[in-house]
């Protein structure tokens, strides 16, 4: 990486430490400061698991699917998480689903959902790559599918089964439950860690198939480990905090603004930073400053979707 | 030498290449022709691996493509296809500098950069070495993938059509290293060209294909004659004969 690069990043982990020591001490006051100390560092931990995880899928999926448009849900990935929540909810009843141990359950849903997720989006990737607007239209239509299919099987549910599955499906930064946080953070930190380890093959990915195949690079396998690896990421910020459309693409965006490289050893830190500077410093603004602690996931979301039509009419289609 | 042994191809239902049993011969410069159609690209992109094979064996220096890791094919034989779309938004001396990927995996060493700097030297792009691919002219972009292919330092050069953009000065110049490479350094190099008279004037080994079979293989001298040629392009051909290699008067 050149000295730009490696400052830019340092510039934003430095911002990060500063929005977390924010978060963390701004207003402590004089209670009970142990507990106010931990109740905050576990919703600390728990939004930067959630950037990371959203912030290098995000990327990584645009170098999968070639496109700098895309973020794994638009194409559907936490529609299909969600999809298996409820399904899991509607075979199990609420009581089971309930007193399933959470640690083992998250483990077994992410598998579950790193299967299908390979499968599916597998085939669409290495049969459709040839034809990008078809593929992108595949996707969309399985999210859309996904979504109709959970809120279906949510209203043939008794209400209370419905209610499990609904806060399921809503965004919100403020639900999260401390039980999953550890699995969560363990496995956002290895799947990362393994994206980091791709990084130079990722590079040769991201020039397209023929390209990368005439490098030596095995594009199939490649191509497979890195739809695993989203699929992972996005089980556990879709767990964490439910489903999140267009954070992914705010943040994808401002890496390659930011580093003006291609290079993912450069993009993937820079994008996971940034998502994390976003969430806590944002979730800071407006818990502490505007008393609006709810609110975050709605001004992320809208911010994020004029960022999708800002792309969209740029014709910044790849 | 790269072996091809009944190959046949088919897209859907359509047979594209018709049990194809001929070689591609080493230390030479071959060049594929044929009509629009006649399955050139197919075959090249069969022998670079781009396309799975369904039919046949191919073998590249003595390596059986189908049971080779292809990395170590990637050090054995560059290939430039015909469409050369590239997904990201790269630098010319990134693009070139990707040439070496198969060498380092990733970590280029001052050997690396010293080889993508002559690459870039060779083909005339070095004032233009920062520019970003969407901002030079379409030859100049042809020129860089090029460069790349060469870049890769590979016994084997498979190009389709590499001559698509070029205006004729660096044709010839093209021409004139891939000649180079074959008769000082020993490469062998495989090329699919519609302008017949390139390969006329330089191949070593003509390959002429039609409707996804091979009709004729040989010199130049054997097979650029007005026989085959009116035959191959279903239009009369003449051929005259300029410094012993023939002259083809496709155009008039
Ligand atoms: N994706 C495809 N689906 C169906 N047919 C195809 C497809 N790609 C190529 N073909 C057909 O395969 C045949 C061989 O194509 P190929 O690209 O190998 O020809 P070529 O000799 O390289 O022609 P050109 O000189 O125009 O590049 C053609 O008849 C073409 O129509
Ligand atoms: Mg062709």
């Amino acid at each position: 990486m050149d000295k730009r690069g490696l400052s830019i990043l340092l510039a934003l982990a430095a911002c990060l430490l500063l929005c977390a020591g924010l978060w963390m001490f701004q207003g402590l006051g004089g209670g009970n400061r142990g507990f106010i100390l931990s109740l905050r560092a576990s919703k600390l931990a728990a939004l930067v698991v959630v950037a990371f995880a959203i912030g290098v899928s995000t990327v990584l999926f645009q170098t999968v699917a070639a496109n700098r448009v895309l973020t794994p849900s638009i194409m559907g990935f936490d529609a299909l998480y969600v999809l298996l929540q409820t399904l899991l909810v509607a075979s199990l009843g609420t009581a089971g689903f309930a007193s399933l141990p959470p640690g083992p359950k998250f483990m077994a849903e992410i598998a579950l959902m790193t299967a299908m997720a390979s499968l599916l989006f597998g085939v669409l990737l290495l049969k459709g790559s040839r034809d990008l607007p078809r593929m992108i239209l595949t996707g969309v239509i399985l999210g859309v599918l996904f979504r109709a299919l959970s809120s279906f099987v949510g209203r043939i549910l008794d209400p209370n089964a419905y209610a499990v599955v609904q806060s399921v499906s809503f965004a919100s930064f403020n639900k999260v439950q401390p039980g999953l946080l550890p699995f969560a953070a363990a496995i956002t930190a290895l799947a990362c860690l393994a994206a980091w380890r791709l990084a130079p093959r990722l590079d040769v990915l991201a020039l397209g198939r023929d390209p990368a195949v005439s490098l030596g690079l095995r594009h199939r396998g490649t191509v497979l480990q890195v739809l695993a690896l989203i699929a992972v990421l996005v089980s556990v910020s879709t767990a964490l905090v439910g489903p999140v459309s267009f954070f992914g693409l705010i943040v994808a965006g401002l890496a390659h603004g930011l580093m003006r490289s291609t290079r993912h050893a450069a993009l993937l830190p820079a994008a996971a930073l940034s998502g994390a500077i976003l969430l806590v410093g944002g979730q800071w603004l407006f818990e502490r400053v505007l008393d609006q602690g709810a609110t975050l996931s709605v001004v992320v979301e809208f911010a994020g979707g004029l960022f999708f039509l800002y792309l969209l009419l740029r014709g910044h289609i790849r | 030498m790269i072996r091809i042994d009944g190959v046949s191809h088919r897209i859907g239902k359509a047979p594209i290449l018709h049990d194809i049993t001929t070689h591609l011969p080493e230390g030479r410069l071959t060049a594929l022709i044929g009509p629009n159609g006649a399955g050139k690209s197919t075959l090249l992109r069969l022998i670079g691996r781009l396309e799975p094979l369904q039919q046949g064996r191919v073998s590249v220096a003595g390596r059986d493509i189908a049971a080779t890791p292809t990395e170590d094919l990637a050090r054995v034989m560059a290939i430039l296809g015909q469409q050369t779309s590239i997904a990201s938004r790269l630098r010319l001396s990134e693009l070139v500098g990707f040439g070496r990927w198969p060498h380092h995996r990733g970590r280029p060493t001052a050997h690396d950069h010293a080889r993508v700097a002559e690459a870039l030297e060779a083909f005339a792009l070095t004032p233009m070495a920062d520019r970003f691919l969407d901002e030079v002219s379409g030859g100049q972009a042809q020129r860089a993938h090029i460069a790349m292919a060469f870049a890769q330092d590979t016994d084997w050069l498979l190009l389709d059509e590499p001559l698509n953009n070029l205006d004729m000065a660096h044709a010839r110049a093209l021409m004139g290293r891939l000649r180079d490479l074959v008769d000082r350094q020993g490469r062998s190099v495989g090329l699919v060209v519609h302008e017949i008279n390139y390969a006329a004037a330089w191949a070593d080994h003509v390959i002429a294909m039609k409707d996804g079979r091979i009709v004729a293989e040989g010199s130049a001298n054997e097979v650029l004659t007005e026989d085959v040629l009116s035959d191959l392009y279903d239009a009369p051909i003449a051929v005259a004969s300029h410094q012993g290699r023939p002259l083809v008067l496709h155009h008039v």
